[in-house]
């Protein structure tokens, strides 16, 4: 039991200051998947079945390599900012700040893998290029 | 925070069933909330039966007659009888709203009656409204300027003026925050539609001086972005009004200040 009155209790700490960067970068990254997405997965769809020198090949070229690396970056931006909304209407405390750095954590680490990814197979490609030649 | 259970003490229970009017024609059954802090007990439901050839058109006519003619210890708040004071809001038949310009007519099959959703309750049909005033307070709901005052008044013009429509006629009854989930669970922090609108019908105001003030202290991921576009507060608005057109409106001026 606090004895607080009714109107401290209203006001809180006050306004933090910030929120807005969130809510626009959200809109934004959400109008940018719209397009993003749609074109990544007609992408994907035209490499699968390809072999694995052949999806090299593709995946060096430019408009695949940065289409993904853009979907890859963009979406978990996208995805580590909603789940903090989320987590932050779902959770309180020390839970909550832990599990909005774990999603985070998650978000770059999942774009570092992809982009390493995407860097292994262009460099393979390349290699594979110059023994070719 | 959320909750997906209700606490051991607010778990609701079967109550009492009242005796059917005698000589009735049309009756109709009335399911309602019953909670007296007094006697310690859960809360139950009270069934009520009602001639609806002596009863008045709107649920608080209803409510009325139970409590003149059945049950006098039947608590809810209630004024003006018209949709002007916002006293008799309460949650009927699912939908957040003022039991005085809600008809018995609206209603298909039993009348159930309960307190508006999530809210501390003081008797019965009264929720505790302390905390929701204190935040429509916090968002300073009055004219505020520094220019020194007019010898007759502040002016504004006829296109000014109608931007207020839709905003000044809310009679914060609290249904629209009531029905909002992240009011629900974030209460504490988030202001809800109806603070929210307050706040932008000043924001908006032309004559008020402290649009930049007003905006500074709502620019927070609680108070302000909570509001995730549910739009239940639109949707059980009694007095037809946009609560949630009003939060993005606000919205869309502080990207405007960044962007």
């Amino acid at each position: 039991m606090r004895y607080l009155t009714d109107r401290k209790r209203a006001v809180g700490k006050g306004a933090s200051g910030s929120g807005t960067e969130h809510f626009w970068w959200m809109t934004m990254s959400s109008v940018a998947l719209a397009f993003l997405v749609p074109a990544f997965i007609f992408v994907f769809g035209h490499a699968i079945g390809m072999s694995q020198a052949e999806l090299q090949a593709y995946f060096a070229r430019p408009f695949p390599a940065i289409l993904t690396a853009l979907v890859t970056i963009v979406g978990m931006r996208h995805f580590a900012k909603g789940a903090q909304v989320m987590l932050e209407d779902y959770t309180q405390g020390s839970l909550r700040k832990g599990l909005v750095i774990f999603v985070y954590s998650l978000s770059w680490l999942i774009s570092a893998l992809v982009l390493y990814a995407l860097a292994k197979m262009m460099f393979l490609a390349a290699a594979a290029q110059q023994i070719t030649n | 925070m959320v909750q997906f259970t209700l606490p051991k003490n607010s778990k609701i229970r079967v109550g009492k069933t009242w005796p059917r009017p005698e000589g009735a024609k049309t009756v109709r059954k009335f399911k309602i909330y019953r909670w007296d802090p007094d006697t310690g007990e859960n809360p139950r439901v009270d069934t009520y039966f009602l001639d609806m050839d002596r009863c008045g058109p709107m649920v608080l006519d209803a409510l009325l007659k139970i409590k003149n003619e059945i049950d006098p210890t039947l608590t809810f708040r209630r004024s003006c009888r018209e949709g002007i004071c916002g006293s008799c809001a309460m949650n009927i038949d699912g939908i957040n709203t003022l039991a005085c310009i809600y008809g018995l007519d609206e209603i298909k099959g039993d009348v159930r009656i309960y307190p508006l959703p999530h809210m501390p309750v003081v008797k019965d049909l009264v929720p505790d409204l302390t905390h929701f005033y204190a935040q429509h307070a916090s968002i300073m709901p009055f004219l505020q300027t520094t220019t020194n005052k007019p010898e007759k008044e502040w002016l504004q013009s006829i296109e000014d003026r109608k931007k207020l429509d839709g905003l000044y006629e809310c009679v914060m009854c609290a249904s629209c925050s009531t029905s909002c989930p992240s009011y629900w669970w974030n209460s504490d922090r988030y202001l809800g539609p109806a603070a929210l609108l307050h706040a932008y019908r000043w924001i908006i105001d032309s004559r008020d001086e402290a649009t930049a003030e007003r905006l500074d202290e709502l620019e927070d991921p609680f108070k302000l972005y909570r509001c995730h576009t549910i739009m239940n507060c639109a949707k059980t608005c009694p007095k037809g009004l946009n609560p949630a057109k009003a939060i993005a409106e606000i919205k869309r001026l502080m990207v405007s200040r960044h962007v």
